[in-house]
């Protein structure tokens, strides 16, 4: 949302040489295809946004905040800040059956039970997540090159990120080409309720002796991002971008809260033996790097604007994903503007992804995860969005959207599509709704 | 390696195809054509998709992680 440069959207129709030039300028000394910023004072913009799941799944309410303000000549100070109240139930790795599941809690202390037919959800769910970020920016070397210093830290009960990131950009060919080139770290702690389960090791009944099944109160992990891209004005209405990313992770990589159901060759889940419930822990491998190559268009048409994306992801747990997004503003009267967005992707299966776990497997699996999010499936995306101006050079949004998330059984060499997993509903769709108001201003 | 040929490769053949003049850049300053038009917007999306998918990047560095259930 740039509010100064939607004045000249409205006031182009009757734009002069003159003006015609201080566009250019503008341009000039911008990275091409950004807008021109206020010289003075705060560049605010804030949102609330409600996320919410069908099925009693997660509701989030999520008010942000950004500010921008160009603190010397060319140099400019950004700051986010973002709260993210989680509330409602999420699954916990063991699919459906045919027969009710009694489950522990992640402390340890009590349970809860699970109808026979229900995706099994933990419903002590609960999140409050805290996330700050500054960005510097400032040119460095000569007037074609600029320099942006960065730092995030966010902060949950169970988890804590800090992280640091460096971009250089350097334009050329007459500030037609611009090249990025960008390297960021981020250093993760998780201390999860119950402490960290040891892999593979069983759920237990309420108030067992957890001692022998935890490897300590909490893990690390380190993420080291590298990019490089170029982005490209094709002609007077047209900029490319592609980016090539590559990403390396190592450490603990396991949702400390996932589980897998563990059964029989039939398909038929376990009995409880001693305190040991018929569940296990996931363990993923303490390593993962990903390659990501992302391509953006950005079109102007007689008035309107077509913004358009794709980007392929692939890494050595075997997820290969595919995203095209595409929002399409349409300018109303009045500096106005409807933007309705699509967004698909598909992604396959990581390799150890298993919607269970043969009783016979449990001691000899490596890696194991039924989490959803690796399994093989699609996300479709359905929104709309209004802009407004208003008074005082500020702007009023909201926007809707819709996400159906649907999921594919799996055939893996871990588990089994027999018994339950193969009668039951054990991959339901995920329905999810976003609305969200915006206002912008400067101050 | 190979990618990284690619894209310089890319960014070659690009830069060889056009020149826009200064002058010619009026439709490109607007704010409607920036490579991000929402920073809000983007910043919201790309957390909810990293908590439901696999799948995260493309667009720059970092950001802050989180154990997103």
């Amino acid at each position: 949302m740039q509010l100064k440069s939607m004045k000249n959207t409205s006031q182009t129709k009757n734009i002069t040489v003159r003006e015609k030039l201080a566009l250019a300028t503008c341009a000039l000394l911008q990275t091409a295809g950004q807008s021109a910023q206020a010289a003075d004072g705060w560049e605010v913009d804030s949102a609330l946004m409600i996320y919410s799941e069908s099925d009693s799944r997660v509701t989030a309410i999520e008010p942000i905040m950004s500010a921008r303000k160009e603190v010397e000549e060319d140099t400019f100070l950004s700051m986010k800040l973002v709260l993210d109240s989680l509330t409602g139930a999420t699954p916990n790795g063991a699919h459906t059956s045919g027969t009710a599941q009694t489950f522990t809690k992640p402390s340890g202390n009590g349970g809860y039970t699970v109808a026979a037919g229900e995706n099994p959800l933990d419903d002590t769910f609960h999140d409050t997540r805290v996330a700050f970020s500054a960005d510097w920016e400032r040119p460095v070397l000569d007037n074609n090159s600029r320099m942006i210093l960065g730092g995030n830290i966010s902060n949950e009960f169970d988890y804590m990120s800090l992280g640091v990131s460096a971009t250089f950009m350097r334009d050329f060919n007459e500030r037609n080409t611009t090249l990025t080139t960008a390297l960021g770290v981020n250093a993760d702690t998780i201390s999860p309720v119950g402490d960290v389960p040891t892999p593979f090791a069983n759920m237990k009944t309420p108030g067992a002796d957890l001692s022998l099944s935890r490897d300590g109160d909490s893990d690390n992990k380190t993420i080291t991002d590298f990019m490089i891209g170029v982005t490209q004005v094709i002609n007077r209405k047209t900029l490319m971008q592609f980016n090539l990313s590559l990403s390396s992770a190592s450490g603990y990589m396991n949702d400390p809260y996932k589980v897998l159901t563990v059964v029989d060759n039939s398909g038929t889940r376990i009995g409880q033996v001693g305190d040991d419930l018929p569940y296990v822990y996931e363990n993923r491998p303490d390593s993962r790097s990903r390659q990501v190559f992302y391509w953006k268009t950005v079109h102007h048409l007689t008035e309107d604007v077509i913004n358009v994306s794709y980007r392929y992801h692939t890494d050595d747990w075997d997820v290969n994903s595919h995203t095209v997004d595409l929002n399409y503003r349409y300018e109303l009267n009045g500096g106005s503007y409807l933007q309705p967005h699509l967004r698909y992707y598909t992604q396959s299966a990581a390799e150890f992804f298993a919607h269970n776990i043969l009783d016979t497997q449990v001691a000899t699996t490596q890696y194991a995860s039924s989490d959803y999010r690796l399994g093989e499936l699609n996300t479709t995306t359905i929104g709309l969005k209004f802009v407004m101006p208003m008074k005082g050079n500020s702007e009023f949004s909201i926007r809707a959207e819709s996400i159906v998330q649907s999921y594919s059984k799996v055939n893996s060499s871990i588990g089994t599509l027999t018994g339950d997993a193969g009668s039951q509903d054990i991959v339901p769709d995920l329905d999810a709704f976003i609305i969200q108001v915006g206002y912008s201003f400067y101050w | 390696m190979k990618q990284v040929l690619l894209l310089l490769l890319t960014a070659w053949l690009l830069a060889a195809c056009s020149t826009v003049q200064p002058w010619e850049k009026d439709l490109l300053a607007r704010p409607s054509m920036a490579l991000v038009a929402d920073k809000l917007d983007s910043a919201l999306d790309e957390h909810i998709y990293f908590s439901k998918e696999a799948s995260m990047g493309g667009q720059g560095v970092g950001g802050g992680g989180c154990g997103c259930n």
